[in-house]
């Protein structure tokens, strides 16, 4: 059917000067960046019961939820503010409870919603019940946390070892700002919190360095094969040459992680809206600031690295 | 570069036929039991079931040890005649305190008491379980660490096999039954959307004992006399028997427990069956105390104080006591499966109907095509040809990805579905590189094949430097990850390890098969 490519994203031999806005995409970045962290703060994140701890069920009714009848049969059972929501379809509603003071209170607590749950209207089902007692979420945030830190300390170590350390300076903290933005994301949207929450920002982050180490790999090459060129110029140009891999590769993730967010579920949709945002934040940062960083780093020292390994390079 | 020898092109054709065979057994149902047979498994938020975290409570484990310790301690010191002496357990410090009031018996009731400590666990080498310390008039047995590891490993070993023996007798089908770091133990039950049945019977330590009762203690006493304790009757409020401590026969002791019904009053009864020993034993109590109730207690509870009315020495009998069938039959599982070592808590529950499992599988499949289709069409019309082959590899991928997923017999997840999307989205990353460096050659000035060359191998070191980046990431996932996010990890690590495959080896071999039967003077690109 094709043959030849029928569009491109960018016509090639750009030039855009990208490093002439570095101080204007650092300073949006770091607002963002803060702004983020105030909202991490305050109001905080929707934690999902997986690092809160409590109970969630999920109640299926024969036709639109009598939310009255609901809340009615749970104050019955003793229960005391419980939240009830609607959940995706009319027909589904959501029951969240705090954690409990013990285990033994928590089974009591789930059997006593079951109870409730089934004799508040003929027909209505628990579909799900998720119940996590303090310690288990407690554990379950730590081995969250310690994922995220090693897999950048990791990935910090590899660029590292692969490239120079201003490479891997600017490939970290670049890191940091996309996944502070990406929390901020999630305090704004109130989307749940929890270990797939996780998954999404560690996603991230590995899709975000893979955009950096594309640029990164085509600046050590430029600097081996310019010279003389300033390297403000020749991170430009590194930019350029890549801006349409760039995109492009954005481009499908974008397209394979937006079905995602519209068909894939109440479960997975808000996993889905995180990564859809950490794609747009991960790539319009490869450009506006791990560059720049690079260039603040590297100003000199890469230069005259480069200067100096050079004639040993040409007489071997 | 380009030239692809017959035995390369053989083993790229090969692996993707292999998992092309891999993959066939998601499709069909097992042959024969012969037939290595290994499938995707799916989680138990796409299909179903329940997901339970016990705990074994350690606490309580000590505790008995100390206890029987502390029992053993008081035997020895007696036999050694020792006179006035304490032996107090002190759970929290894992420590028995002995105070003797005659110091000169002390050096004697020391090594009465080392010949309590036998070698702890195998593995540690032959270190002793205990540790003593002396101070004048009081004797410390601590359990050394090796010991309490050791304790605590065999505890939950014990109760892996009996809530194994418990899940089985209810007829849950698959049921995985794993540990999970000291103390905990991972039940999954496949099909079983409301655990609670399962969790009242994980729930019961379920040690049952024969004792003789005390008839002439004053259960309105505050305390009870030594050696017999006030035990709340089962099914009635506020009601007590006196019960003595002596252990006469152990449940331990019983080889079969069966619900049945008397045929006389249609009441639901729990027949048993002891072993030899208990046989042996239960007769000569019987014998001895004609007329004098006994009580069968469970878990501290006496479920029934029946008259001993002849010796019962055929070594069966007969436990009554309210039960309905459901009620009978729960006991006689618990009692042919044997006591658990220590109680179990339920740390954490995630249960999923079949419904919304299936709600979940065809959500993530609708979200799967569309993916798809998307990415592929994006990589026909930016790419053209070479997109095209891009897809084909993109195809060869995921089937390649369910072939290693079904080797490992991997458990998929809805996060998984997840990551295999994901997959697809950056899997073509790798063939974009090339492509566009194909393309940058070209405009080089390079010839077709020249720039075919070039591109691919100055693209592959950022493949390999963008993917390891990602794969590192996903791995700590995985390593610090549960459930159904592990399944995301699983499928995306996987997913990757594939796609450097299909992306470069199989993209290379369609392109220089194209190149060599069409020979063009201009790359498509």
């Amino acid at each position: 059917m094709f043959i030849r490519p029928i569009f491109r994203i960018v016509p090639d031999d750009t030039r855009i000067p990208f490093m002439r806005g570095r101080f204007m995409g650092l300073i949006v970045s770091a607002v963002l960046s803060i702004a983020s962290v105030i909202l991490f703060f305050h109001p905080g994140l929707h934690e999902g019961i997986d690092f809160s701890g409590g109970i969630v069920m999920e109640v299926r009714t024969p036709g639109p939820a009598d939310f009255g009848k609901i809340r009615a049969a749970l104050a019955e059972q003793g229960i005391r503010e419980p939240g009830v929501q609607r959940f995706g379809e009319a027909t589904n509603v959501l029951i969240r409870l705090e954690a409990q003071p013990s285990e033994a209170a928590t089974q009591d607590m789930v059997n006593r919603v079951r109870t409730a749950v089934e004799s508040s209207q003929p027909g209505a089902r628990v579909l799900r019940t998720d119940a996590v007692g303090a310690s288990v979420s407690a554990e379950l945030f730590r081995d969250g946390m310690l994922a995220l830190g090693l897999s950048l300390l990791m990935i910090m170590v590899y660029i590292w070892f692969r490239f120079e350390w201003q490479f891997a300076v600017g490939a970290v903290v670049t890191l940091l700002l996309d996944v502070t933005k990406a929390i901020g994301f999630l305090a704004v949207t109130r989307f749940e919190f929890d270990l797939v929450m996780v998954g999404a920002i560690l996603t991230i982050i590995g899709y975000s360095t893979n955009d950096k180490v594309v640029v990164y790999d085509r600046v050590r090459e430029n600097l081996r094969k310019y010279k003389s060129m300033s390297l403000r110029d020749l991170i430009d140009l590194s930019i350029n040459e890549t801006l349409n891999r760039t995109l492009g590769t954005s481009m499908t993730v974008f397209l394979a992680t937006l079905p995602l967010a519209l068909f894939g579920g109440s479960t997975l949709s808000g996993f889905a809206w995180v990564m859809l945002f950490g794609i747009v934040i991960g790539t319009s940062s490869s450009i506006f600031i791990a560059a720049p960083i690079l260039l603040f780093l590297g100003e000199h020292r890469l230069r005259r690295d480069a200067a100096v390994q050079s004639p040993a390079k040409a007489a071997s | 570069m380009m030239y692809f020898s017959r035995l390369k092109t053989a083993m790229v054709v090969g692996i993707c036929v292999l998992g092309v065979l891999l993959s066939l057994p998601n499709l069909f149902p097992s042959p024969a039991s012969w037939v290595p047979w290994r499938t995707i498994h799916l989680g138990l938020d796409l299909r179903g079931g329940s997901y339970l975290l016990l705990e074994v409570d350690m606490n309580a484990v000590v505790k008995e040890r100390l206890d029987s310790l502390a029992d053993s301690a008081r035997q020895s010191l007696r036999r050694a005649g020792v006179p006035r002496f304490t032996a107090t357990p002190q759970p929290a410090q894992n420590r028995i305190v002995v105070r003797i009031d005659d110091q000169t018996k002390q050096d004697a009731a020391l090594a009465a008491l080392r010949e309590l400590a036998t070698a702890a666990g195998g593995s540690l080498g032959a270190r002793p379980d205990l540790d003593f310390e002396v101070t004048p008039g009081q004797i410390t047995i601590t359990l050394s660490p090796a010991a309490l590891i050791d304790r605590a490993t065999a505890a939950v070993q014990q109760s892996i096999e009996i809530v194994r023996r418990r899940i089985d007798e209810t007829g849950v089908v698959d049921p995985m039954i794993t540990r999970q770091g000291e103390s905990r133990i991972v039940v999954q039950l496949p099909g079983v959307e409301d655990p609670n049945r399962i969790k009242e019977m994980l729930g019961k330590t379920a040690r049952m004992t024969f004792r003789l009762t005390d008839e002439n203690a004053n259960l309105n006493a505050a305390v009870p006399p030594p050696g017999v304790d006030f035990l709340p009757l089962e099914g009635q409020a506020g009601g007590k028997i006196a019960v003595r401590r002596r252990v006469e026969v152990d449940g331990a002791n019983l080889t079969d427990a069966r619900a049945g019904q008397n045929p006389q009053t249609g009441e639901w009864v729990v027949n048993f069956t002891f072993d030899s020993v208990g046989t042996r034993r239960f007769a000569d109590i019987s014998r001895a105390n004609v007329g004098h109730p006994f009580a069968i207690v469970l878990d501290d509870k006496v479920i029934s104080a029946p008259v001993i009315r002849e010796p019962i020495t055929g070594g069966r009998g007969q436990i009554s006591g309210r039960f309905d069938a459901r009620t009978a039959t729960d006991l006689s599982v618990l009692l042919r499966a044997g006591a658990l070592p220590a109680p179990l808590t339920v740390v954490e529950e995630r249960s999923v109907g079949p419904e919304l499992g299936a709600d979940a599988i065809r959500a993530g499949a609708i979200a799967l095509a569309v993916g798809f289709v998307l990415v592929m069409v994006y990589m026909a019309f930016f790419y053209g040809l070479f997109g095209w082959m891009a897809n084909v590899a993109l195809l060869v991928n995921l089937v390649l990805l369910t072939a290693v997923l079904s080797l490992l017999e991997a458990t998929l997840t809805l996060p998984g579905m997840a990551g295999i999307l994901l997959t697809l989205g950056m899997a073509v990353d790798a063939n974009i590189l090339i492509n566009e460096r194909i393309r940058e050659e070209v405009r080089n000035g390079r010839t077709p094949l020249n720039a075919m060359e070039t591109g691919i191998r100055r693209a592959f070191s950022t493949i390999i430097d963008s993917n390891a980046t990602g794969f590192l990431a996903h791995v700590m996932l995985f390593v610090f990850g549960t459930g159904p996010v592990r399944g995301f990890a699983v499928t995306i690590t996987v997913g990757i390890a594939t796609s450097l495959f299909t992306a470069t080896m199989l993209v290379r071999l369609l392109m220089v098969r194209w190149y060599a039967a069409r020979r063009p003077a201009v790359l498509p690109v």
